[in-house]
């Protein structure tokens, strides 16, 4: 990072405010604080040069980005070869989680106040309306993003041996998404939650043999009531969530092992 | 005592042989019991070091023991004391066995003189690593045993910056797009749910949709539970039904062509399903009778 190389400017103010930028600099990025939060590599750290063992640090240093191992294949790097969907579906999955986040907080999962406290949400609340409409539509297009990756992976052939595992791991994933769709798509109580989920747990009535008992599980009752959101509410915001982040960490650790994206083809 | 793998205790003793020595295992009755012991501590990380304690192991067995031989140096065993006395005269007299010499290449040249007349040459480490000690190579770990290796080179770039910007970049233009549209168009809110008025039609979330579309030509069971769960099944184990290795898509015209077909049909029952059905489930143009869909 060049600040002010006295060049350009030429004039004595110039250079003197370039002198004062560099000791700000100094003082600020080569404080012990500074230097205890951003490790060796950082790209905030003072004295950054962009060098093949500083680009291994970025990625080893970093909780988030260790998700990547330091080198990928060239191929895989790629947007018109995984389109990024799979990345997309786990960034959408945070939106969801923050945005849901958020609703939480002026929500009450139950039949007298559901679609009161969405329509509060919705009029009162700053933001809400547009936080609300961004976790549907994110919700959508996570589906849409999930099924798509799931397609692409197999027109590649990618769940061939030995990523044949994780292409199970994968179709769990796509269940789970469309569980956690389903089960908040009954959460605003209106009418469209309502007769949407009474045609989706009328088919798995009948399942056979157990079909009302399954019935019964999901619903808490017999039909569709308060016990059925309260249940759906759980299911929605922890446990699915839960569960499908574990099958993830299995999901994204397997895509290393197995020697990260499969081709080229 | 730690336990000495069987491979390195065999590889000893042929060596063992090889030089002349007495070989504990099979006839080694002749040295005493006490002797034994010693000889064979060393005999497990001669195996892969280079050999030159081998003959000295000799001493202690020779002397009975490590005390009265070579008391004289406080408490240095007498067969240490002799092979660097061994191999300061080796450094001393041999001008072709300098410390510059790999340790594998270079040749005993003194040591036992009369073993390694007739035995297999056997590297002395006349080299010493840092600090002055002397390095032993207990064995050796093949890389392929505890990782995946590959053996043609890989072309790979770094993932800082090459894929972190591309995910950056996807990233922001998702973002940007979410923010856009959900500013743009409001997620629907109809009124309260009301148990006794069944809108016409019903429907399930659109991606159901090809279900209930399924319900229409089955027996609720059949569309239900039983095609989707053997859809669901089919799709799990792909990779086990699916037994041709190729990636390239002309060798796999059948998969290919089969997928491509289900997700077709699926793509094209949500697609009736959503915009194609209207009051009581009947089919409909949406140009004639307006779309029956929420999202």
């Amino acid at each position: 990072m060049a600040i002010g190389n006295g060049r350009n400017g030429g004039n004595g103010n110039g250079r003197r405010l370039a002198k004062v930028l560099e000791t700000a600099d100094e003082k600020i990025r080569g404080s012990q604080a500074w230097t205890s939060i951003f490790r060796p590599g950082s790209v905030y750290r003072r004295g950054y040069t962009d060098s093949p063992r500083n680009r291994s640090y970025v990625i080893m240093n970093n909780v988030l980005y260790h998700l990547h191992p330091v080198k990928v294949k060239r191929h895989a790097v790629k947007v018109s070869y995984t389109l990024c969907l799979g990345g997309l579906s786990f960034f959408l999955f945070i939106v969801l989680t923050v945005t849901g986040i958020f609703l939480m907080f002026f929500y009450r999962p139950t039949a007298a106040a559901a679609w009161n406290d969405v329509q509060t949400l919705e009029t009162a609340v700053t933001f809400g309306s547009l936080v609300r409409n961004m976790h549907r539509w994110a919700a959508h297009l996570m589906v849409l993003t999930v099924f798509l990756h799931m397609s692409r992976v197999f027109y590649h052939g990618a769940y061939k041996a030995p990523r044949e595992f994780n292409w199970v791991i994968g179709v769990i994933l796509l269940t789970l998404t469309l569980l956690l769709s389903f089960t908040g798509y009954l959460l605003p109580w209106d009418q469209l939650a309502l007769w949407a989920v009474t045609v989706g747990t009328n088919m798995m009535g009948y399942t056979p043999v157990f079909g009302s008992q399954v019935k019964f599980v999901l619903l808490g009752s017999q039909e569709i009531s308060s016990a059925t959101l309260l249940r759906w509410y759980v299911l929605h915001v922890l446990l699915l969530p839960f569960v499908i982040v574990i099958f993830m960490a299995v999901h994204f650790w397997r895509v290393r092992k197995d020697g990260g994206l499969s081709g080229p083809l | 005592m730690t336990e000495v793998p069987e491979h390195l205790l065999r590889r000893s003793r042929e060596r063992r042989k090889a030089l002349g020595l007495p070989v504990p295992g099979e006839e080694g009755e002749e040295a005493a019991p006490a002797a034994e012991a010693p000889a064979e501590g060393e005999a497990a990380p001669e195996a892969e070091a280079p050999a030159a304690e081998a003959p000295a192991a000799e001493a202690p067995a020779a002397a009975g023991g490590e005390g009265d031989g070579g008391g004289d140096r406080g408490g240095v065993p007498a067969h240490l004391l002799e092979r660097s006395r061994r191999r300061r005269a080796a450094l001393a007299g041999g001008g072709d066995g300098g410390a510059e010499a790999p340790a594998a290449a270079a040749a005993a040249p003194a040591g036992g003189g009369t073993a390694t007349a007739t035995a297999p040459k056997i590297a002395a480490p006349t080299v010493t690593g840092p600090g002055g000690h002397t390095q032993r190579l207990l064995t050796v770990v093949k890389s392929g045993s505890i990782q995946q290796t590959r053996a043609e080179a890989q072309d790979k770039v770094h993932t800082w910056p090459h894929l972190l910007v591309v995910e950056f970049a996807a990233t922001l233009v998702v973002s940007a797009a979410l923010l856009i549209f959900s500013a743009l168009v409001r997620a629907p809110l109809l009124g309260l749910a009301d148990f006794n008025r069944t809108p016409n039609p019903s429907k399930a979330p659109w991606y159901f949709l090809g279900l209930q579309e399924l319900l229409t030509m089955f027996h609720p069971m059949v569309a239900g539970v039983t095609i989707p769960g053997i859809a669901l099944g089919l799709l799990a184990f792909a990779p086990y039904v699916d037994k041709n290795p190729s990636h390239v898509p002309k060798d796999r015209k059948f998969a290919i062509s089969i997928m491509t077909l289900f997700l077709m049909l699926w793509a094209v029952l949500v697609i009736i399903g959503s915009f194609f059905r209207g009051p009581g489930f009947n089919f409909v143009f949406p140009w004639n009778n307006g779309i029956f869909f929420e999202l």
